[in-house]
């Protein structure tokens, strides 16, 4: 019996949904790897395709004269992606099962590759990566795999695809295995699996494959629904970006002073002695608020309201830590910038930088090496940093950031550059620890 | 200490978020209010954004002059209820004033005039920031939108040149004469906001559950009969069973044939539904790229 069908026949439960996470992951691949027909595969097996809009994809690709259905003009949205075939920006398709909901940040694999996919990456647990079956790890496969190591997504999934065009060969997929593991030694990433699929057939995507039984992992539905994502976040370094000062100057609430924010890392409960940075004064909790009760603590992902014992001067882009588990305090950052735009680094330019709630002006002080993606070699001294260039920078900030390494924090380890003039988002940077 | 999120505490967390970046970066926000479910978790989530101070943003109500009775009684409880002000744009007064003119004809609908209105009233109030409860799950162009999105002076969007979203890192700058809508229910799905109206126990208009009503079909959809429809020759007028997925203008919006009487039964229908709540919408039937074209001029 399919997935489907069981599913289809076990009792509706109209609580069990508060049970349910939520998992964020990114899709890469190169072109005509059968990317699209995984995720229509996906959506399709976990009936997240409605009939509304496969007569619509009927109707659009008998237009074009097609006789399959086009799954890419399911997340074709923009009309120039649909008049040029092409895929340009990243869409967001959004599936569930009983276990968990799943955002998918699609990213197309043409044009602005780079610039595309970390802005998928960044907010993602985990990444697929399609591997043609009959081709191998290929350039873009590895700069996939650079990009999703750069912006440290916890998790990467290999799905070496088109397994019936190689016989199901269980060599051909375990040569693709050995392939990987040997540059893949290189990057820093935490969690690496490998899946024989065919997303066309749809053996190991979410029923169980009978022509590969010498693979005994999970299928990939199984995996996305089952890996444990509760360690991704930092649950050490207490972090808590001040984003608003919360004073209702009610009759009832007349001296509630409260700081509300999303916890960046670590745990925040009542009574813990916390440090305020700037000032470097401390205090305690007095108390974590949520919408009118207290919560016993708060840690990542979570938006909450701390109010403390004393009363200090505290605004937005301040940050309360732990006294003894401090961020770094600097103006002067190295940063790996991959950059956005169509205009050029300005190797002396001026931009706005925005990092947690903060938002403060820099300078680039120094290009120190622009990095080749396709081999990760190191180009010295090359300053014309253009869009999808990833390069290693020196920012000098006009006041300080409280910060960690991208690679400890995710979220106080990111920054992002903004134009002075356009006031477009530029630049997308994550913070290196700075060599002694 | 283990403390597990679930993906509606997730979800909420992470729109939270996003409605205090908006009283941060922003001068003179307003929250678009339909009246729809939408709309209200957005209120309820900017309720628990600021608790215990009140919502510091003025709601503005967009009103083509076609509502369901209900929509309306609905909207001013609600208003009293949360304490906020309350700003009426009316689609009525643009054609007044020759603003705008109305499509003719019994399939006439003020959908397309509802941007005229909400463009002038962003103007009047010098609006730098409209917070809407759209999803990206909608419509394949929504899903191209950022959370953050940009208009330029004209209120217009440009789907080719929008900014990268990174983090949670969002990027409010802009000139003066441009504003942003804001999108705090972007990675919500229509069962999830089901779900979270469920689990937070909302209220909502009574247009949402199953009741009895005439209605007419056309197109391949259930109209309720308003004084706004007109019956065309040959349709005929039938008592039927209904309940709305969404409750936009009372001349675009079909009804769905449902014994849904509870929020519990209407999860276990979107959840079974094979057809988008959009599905019942005449003004996405125009063409493939009929949102697309309405959000480039400025629409929702």
């Amino acid at each position: 019996m399919t997935r489907a069908k069981k599913e289809a026949e076990r009792p509706f439960d109209s609580q069990a949904y508060l049970g349910m996470e939520l998992l964020r992951f990114t899709t890469a691949g190169s072109v005509d790897d059968g990317k699209s027909t995984l995720i229509g595969r996906l959506l399709y097996d976990s009936k997240s395709i409605f009939e509304d809009q496969l007569e619509a994809l009927e109707r659009a690709s008998r237009r074009r004269g097609e006789d399959d259905l086009n799954l890419a003009l399911l997340t074709d949205g923009l009309r120039a992606e649909r008049e040029q075939g092409i895929t340009i920006d990243v869409a967001h398709r959004y599936f569930s099962t009983p276990r968990r909901k799943f955002i998918i940040a699609d990213c197309p694999g043409h044009i602005q590759y780079t610039r595309n996919m970390v802005t998928g990456a960044s907010t993602s647990n985990l990444a697929i990566i399609l591997v043609d079956a009959r081709t191998g790890v290929v350039e873009q496969t590895r700069r996939h795999t650079f990009i999703a190591s750069l912006l440290q997504i916890p998790h990467i999934v290999f799905c070496v695809n088109k397994m019936d065009l190689v016989d199901w060969s269980q060599q051909a997929f375990e040569k693709i295995q050995q392939d990987f593991r040997d540059f893949s030694a290189k990057l820093e990433v935490k969690d690496i699996r490998f899946i024989p699929i065919s997303a066309l057939k749809g053996d190991n995507v979410v029923d169980r494959s009978k022509r590969m039984d010498w693979y005994e992992g999970p299928t990939l539905l199984y995996l996305l629904e089952t890996l444990y994502i509760a360690s991704d976040h930092n649950r050490v370094d207490c972090r808590f970006p001040v984003q608003h000062v919360i004073r209702p100057r009610s009759d009832a609430h007349h001296d509630y002073r409260g700081y509300a924010g999303r916890v960046a890392g670590g745990v925040f409960k009542k009574g813990d002695e916390i440090l305020h940075l700037p000032s470097g004064l401390s205090t305690r909790v007095a108390g974590v608020d949520f919408f009118g009760r207290e919560v016993p603590a708060a840690s990542p992902p979570m938006s909450v309201v701390l109010r403390l014992e004393d009363d200090l001067d505290i605004s937005r882009g301040d940050m309360l830590v732990r006294p003894h588990n401090q961020p770094a305090v600097g103006q002067e950052l190295d940063v790996m910038l991959c950059w956005l735009s169509e205009r050029k680094l300005d190797p002396q330019g001026r931009y706005l930088l925005r990092h947690t709630t903060r938002e403060a002006r820099c300078q680039v002080k120094d290009v120190r090496y622009k990095v080749d993606i396709n081999t990760l070699h190191r180009a010295q001294g090359d300053t014309a940093i253009g869009m999808n260039d990833i390069a290693r920078v020196q920012l000098h900030v006009t006041q300080p950031l409280f910060y960690d390494s991208y690679q400890r924090n995710r979220s106080t380890g990111s920054l992002i550059l903004v134009d002075e003039g356009t006031f477009s988002t530029v630049g997308a940077g994550m913070i290196v620890q700075r060599e002694p | 200490m283990q403390t597990r999120m679930n993906h509606l505490e997730e979800l909420e967390a992470e729109s939270i978020f996003v409605l205090r970046e908006v009283a941060a970066q922003f001068e003179n926000p307003v929250i678009l209010f339909s009246g729809g479910k939408d709309s209200l978790v957005v209120i309820h989530l900017a309720r628990k954004a600021f608790h215990p101070a009140k919502i510091p943003f003025p709601l503005l109500h967009i009103d083509t002059g076609h509502n369901f009775a209900e929509t309306l009684e609905f909207r001013d409880a609600l208003v009293r209820d949360v304490g906020a002000r309350l700003l009426v744009g009316s689609v009525q007064a643009s054609i007044d004033e020759g603003r705008a003119a109305e499509e003719q004809g019994p399939s006439a609908s003020r959908n397309a005039l509802q941007t005229i209105t909400l463009l002038d009233a962003i103007a009047a109030h010098k609006f730098d920031c409209a917070v809407g409860g759209a999803r990206r799950d909608e419509e394949k162009a929504r899903a191209k939108e950022r959370i953050f999105s940009f208009r330029d002076a004209f209120g217009q969007w440009d789907p080719k040149n929008q900014r990268p979203e990174l983090w949670n890192l969002f990027n409010g700058r802009k000139r003066h004469g441009e504003h942003f809508r804001v999108f705090p229910l972007s990675n919500w799905t229509e069962l999830d906001v089901w779900q979270y109206i469920a689990m937070e126990k909302l209220a909502l208009p009574s247009l949402y559950f199953s009741h009895e009503r005439e209605c007419v079909r056309r197109d391949g959809m259930l109209l309720g009969l308003t004084p706004h429809i007109q019956v065309k020759k040959g349709e005929k007028v039938e008592r039927l069973v209904v309940r709305f997925r969404t409750v936009g203008d009372a001349t675009c919006t079909g009804a769905v044939l449902s014994r849904a009487a509870n929020i519990d039964d209407i999860i276990q229908e979107v959840a079974a539904s094979r057809v988008t709540e959009r599905g019942g919408r005449a003004d996405d039937k125009r063409s493939e790229a009929a949102m697309e074209e309405r959000k480039v001029q400025g629409y929702f």
